[in-house]
């Protein structure tokens, strides 16, 4: 069980990476059979012609949720790092607001978000390249205002 | 009389869920078990998002892209979205086996992915950070991104259907 890592947080042996990718196969595989890989049926969810996207979003956070609530309450580590179980809780602030916006039209204009989009390939859905190029390149010019910004503004909360 | 009481509940889910809501389910639980798995293992909660900056830091000099925290995170990351891209491509080769390509515009998923990718960035996260662990964390930030992005989002893809501009033309 306690395969703790001794080195360098980003050397955490094949187990660490293979658990990541099982993790990201179920995630993945999750986002097909529920068709939120399809921006279609995103799109068809916020025009209100289908509803069933509330039960892919609540469906998962009912099991994260469940997750997060009995493991914060044991006393252990995981077993693959060593980490302290823990929530995700960002502090709030304007930026919040502004990029939940930003995104929020984002998502309406293309039907995708990033999983999905990744996902979608998945399908054969050549097409979203063009989804995905344009968030890495949303991601990098958000990276270089943020760093302009930096040198005359007090330093923001970093995303993750 | 039952025929009239039982034929009123299922014209409304008939309405609101012309897809059922099963595949919606059991995807969800799904995606919310990927999340688990990793957590329980690792203590990581993963996002999708974050993936966009920590890969930017293998090609970018950029100091925001160098911090610490994603350089140390972007190799697993980049496992994390093969699995992702991996295992939907398994789901359709088992359900469909052939390639399935949208509709949607090449523009629009150009500009919204765009705006989406600034705007995961500004807002500390998206729709599987906020949406699915921040959420399940009971996190009041992420609730109120959530609610932002939803309510946004909803008022853009109505406009867009208003000014005709379909999924398809």
């Amino acid at each position: 069980m306690s395969e703790k890592s001794s080195g360098k947080s980003n050397e955490r042996g094949p187990l660490f990476m293979l658990l990541i990718l099982v993790g990201g196969l179920i995630f993945g595989f999750g986002l097909g059979f529920s068709q939120m890989a399809k921006p279609e049926v995103v799109l068809d969810f916020l025009q209100f012609e289908d509803f069933g996207l509330l039960f892919v979003m609540g469906g998962a956070a009912v099991v994260t949720g469940t997750t997060f609530a009995v493991a914060t309450r044991l006393s252990g580590r995981a077993p693959l790092t060593g980490n302290v179980y823990t929530r995700r809780l960002k502090s709030f602030d304007k930026n919040v607001l502004v990029g939940g916006g930003i995104f929020g039209v984002g998502w309406g204009v293309s039907g995708i978000c990033p999983g999905a989009a990744y996902a979608s390939l998945g399908l054969g859905n050549y097409l979203i390249l063009f989804g995905i190029s344009g968030m890495f390149v949303g991601a990098y010019l958000q990276g270089l205002w943020r760093k302009r910004g930096a040198d005359t503004t007090n330093p923001t909360t970093s995303a993750d | 009389m039952q025929t009239v009481s039982s034929l009123i509940p299922s014209l409304a889910y008939a309405e609101l869920f012309p897809n059922g809501i099963d595949h919606y389910a059991i995807g969800g639980l799904l995606i919310g078990l990927g999340v688990a798995v990793i957590y329980l293992g690792t203590g990581i909660i993963a996002g999708a998002s974050t993936f966009l900056e920590t890969s930017l830091s293998y090609v970018s000099d950029v100091p925001r892209f160098q911090k610490g925290k994603y350089v140390a995170s972007r190799d697993w990351r980049v496992v994390f979205t093969v699995g992702m891209v991996g295992g939907a491509a398994i789901y359709q080769a088992i359900f469909h086996g052939e390639i399935w390509t949208t509709d949607v515009q090449w523009w629009r998923l150009l500009g919204g992915g765009l705006l989406v990718g600034i705007g995961t960035r500004i807002g500390k996260g998206c729709t599987s950070g906020h949406g699915v662990c921040g959420v399940g964390s009971a996190s009041f930030t992420s609730i109120v991104n959530v609610a932002t992005f939803m309510t946004i989002a909803i008022g853009t893809a109505q406009l867009m259907q208003a000014i005709g501009v379909g999924v398809s033309p």
